[in-house]
């Protein structure tokens, strides 16, 4: 029996009703997105290209920029850290909150945090974390792992989540009403951050110039988390910088439109420091952690492209892969496009094991057409292909391509090739007893082949129009 | 240790870079939305707030009967707006309280907080901590009730930016809270209001 690549071997296992789910979540509001995105602005690709090269030019200037936002979030009191691996960050966090004998806190949903698996590692030091982002908290409730940058719960329906809630004493009746999920939430966890004493935030940007940390979210999670919180931490990975104010307004016009289709996610939050000292709500202290975590590393690649990303999901829900195999096959916290970029050159020390998801892909290039930041994936994705073919990596599934090389290479054998292949209509190919085909034509119906048809047809018509370069 | 094990490896990594991108420099008009800013500021201010489920409100009186019909009867109002609401809001009977108590948070079903402008391009309510008295009492009711002259009303996301301010705090608010995580179904209301009010003074 042949094995699958890994990826492959998800999306075979994953159950229907949990593809039904990612399915209809990914391709939803589809056209509201595009709309939105590209109905609003003279002219949106241009504007795409504008923030990417804006991204561009802060990582190309990394070292400046970073030390320019040191020193601005400094100067407005908030105490910086820099964290260069992720137990780096785990430390310094955990440091931060004994500090201030932090017993309870809530956190607000950060893909940064997901990176470094910093929840479980605080529970095991006696720290009660709570998730505060419905599906965040959701999948926390379920000991599960988000699926999906935006959406974290997409691969669930509301029947799983009801399950959930009275599973964790939140609810008593299995009522799955996605209004009353709601509200039960709403009630459970406002009582969660009037205890708690410290919330932790990730960071959408942080302006270099003036040093505010902007974070978005539609929940309004992250202000609730924060109003009674004697102390702020928000991780923030060092990509996230961008020269100006001015240039915020590029991509916040952005980030809504590509990640949900609205114009602006509701709450757009700018902090540059504690809260100001007549105000009653809101943290005393604020630390910022920036971390690395290898994005050094994808900057030395030639990949560092992916760096621009600013964490919408649009190529998850255009990717026809992300749609069937699930974000979870990709195995990290970034699912679809991204992830299958990044992942591999985030988690260098992983690579083998993640060289499989670049090759998880049909190159269609959806992904690049939606992106906000104009990231080239598909130009990235064969990079990466190139890499783990020069490096050695073998994957289950790699076919001998030898063969077609020689085939390819050489026009008679082609040709003769092309017109052999005619026969295979005639053949019972589906019972051939070569598991690999069988497994093929399991999921495919081959169409009929018309080997050196177009050829022919090429040749006359050439012959017709007298033409001289006729095909050999 | 980490930070200057960071900037070497920043600098190392961009070493080789042959060619550095410059900032390519924009025009605002370029990132803004002229469909979404037809006819005056104060119109498409409403129109697109409406477009997000908000509402706007002009005078005590429409104010002070929509919480009755809404239900809320008890709330908190900034002081400085007593002045001019508090009569209209308690002769249709409701509780107004001046001073927001975190401890009976539930207790409030309105909160009326002064803000610092708003966005026309986008519907937006701008909050900072200088004008908001506290910051909760503009989340945790269910109604929140922005009040703001119509003069410090931004056009665009660009123009707002530019005046952020010098407070610590700024949010800039665009409708009521929700979510889809639940099946990409709409739900409003779920950390914070579920009814933003827009409340224009002259």
């Amino acid at each position: 029996m042949i094995d699958r690549q890994p990826i492959d071997t998800y999306a075979t296992r994953i159950s229907e009703e949990k593809q039904t789910s990612v399915i209809t979540g990914a391709t939803a509001s589809t056209e509201k997105r595009q709309s939105v995105l590209f109905g609003d602005f003279p002219n949106t690709h241009d504007l795409r290209r504008l923030a990417g090269q804006i991204k561009d030019h802060t990582l190309h200037h990394l070292d400046h920029y970073l030390e320019q936002a040191e020193a601005a979030l400094s100067r407005n009191g908030v105490k910086v850290h820099f964290a260069d691996t992720d137990e780096d960050a785990r430390q310094a966090v955990l440091s931060i909150l004994r500090d201030h004998q932090v017993t309870q806190l809530t956190k607000s949903k950060s893909m940064a945090s997901e990176e470094i698996h910093l929840n479980p590692f605080l529970i095991d030091q006696g720290i009660e974390v709570l998730e505060s982002d419905l599906g965040e908290f959701i999948i926390q409730l379920d000991g599960d792992e988000p699926s999906h940058i935006v959406r974290p719960i997409i691969h669930k329906n509301r029947r799983e989540i009801a399950r959930t809630f009275q599973r964790a004493g939140i609810a008593r009746d299995l009522n799955d009403d996605p209004e009353v999920i709601t509200r039960r939430a709403r009630a459970f966890l406002r009582e969660k951050y009037m205890q708690a004493q410290a919330v932790i935030t990730g960071g959408n940007f942080i302006s270099c110039e003036s040093g505010r940390v902007v974070l978005v979210t539609n929940e309004g999670n992250s202000r609730f988390g924060m109003a009674p919180s004697k102390l702020h931490i928000a991780l923030i990975g060092i990509e996230k910088l961008v020269p100006s104010d001015r240039d915020l307004g590029v991509f916040l016009n952005l980030l809504g439109r590509s990640a949900t289709g609205q114009q602006l996610t509701v709450y757009t939050e700018f902090i540059s420091g504690p809260k100001d000292p007549t105000q009653p709500s809101g943290p005393e202290e604020m630390h910022v952690v920036l971390m690395n975590n290898g994005r050094t590393d994808v900057l030395a690649s030639d990949g560092r492209e992916i760096l621009r990303c600013i964490r919408c999901s649009a190529c998850q829900n255009v990717c026809p892969v992300y749609r069937q195999a699930s974000g979870h096959a990709y195995r990290s916290p970034y699912g679809g496009p991204i992830g299958a970029v990044l992942s591999p050159l985030l988690f260098g020390d992983r690579f083998p094991e993640l060289a499989d998801l670049p090759k998880a892909s049909s190159l269609c290039g959806a992904c690049n057409e939606v992106c906000p930041v104009d990231i080239p994936i598909p130009d990235l994705l064969l990079r990466l292909r190139d890499k783990a073919k020069r490096a050695h990596i073998s994957q289950p599934g790699d076919l001998p391509m030898a063969p077609f090389a020689t085939l390819a290479t050489s026009p008679s054998l082609w040709r003769t090739a092309m017109t052999m292949s005619k026969a295979m209509n005639h053949l019972p190919i589906d019972v051939a007893p070569f598991r690999p085909i069988q497994d093929w034509l399991g999921q495919r119906t081959l169409p009929e082949s018309h080997g050196g048809d177009f050829r022919k047809w090429l040749k006359n018509r050439s012959k017709e129009q007298g033409l001289r370069d006729t095909p050999q | 240790m980490s930070r200057e094990s960071i900037f070497s490896k920043i600098r190392t990594a961009l070493e080789p870079l042959a060619e550095k991108t410059s900032h390519p420099g924009f025009d605002d008009e370029s990132i803004t939305s002229s469909s979404r800013l037809q006819g005056s500021l104060r119109e498409a201010f409403q129109r697109n707030l409406e477009a997000v489920h908000g509402r706007i409100l002009n005078t005590p009186d429409t104010l002070a009967s929509f919480l009755r019909e809404n239900d809320c009867l008890h709330g908190y109002c900034d002081p400085d707006l007593m002045d001019p609401l508090g009569h209209a809001l308690s002769a249709v009977g409701l509780i107004v309280e001046t001073e927001y108590d975190r401890q009976r948070y539930e207790d409030y079903r309105f909160g009326i907080t002064q803000a610092t402008g708003a966005i026309a391009e986008s519907g937006t309510i701008i909050l900072d901590d200088t004008l908001t008295r506290d910051r909760l009492a503009a989340l945790s009711p269910w109604v929140h009730i922005a009040v703001f002259p119509e003069s410090s009303l931004h056009r665009s996301l660009s123009d707002a930016l530019t005046h952020l301010g010098p407070s610590h705090n700024v949010i800039w608010v665009t409708g009521p809270s929700k979510t889809a995580d639940v099946e990409g179904i709409l739900i409003e209301g779920v950390h914070g209001p579920g009814e933003q009010i827009a409340y224009l003074t002259p």
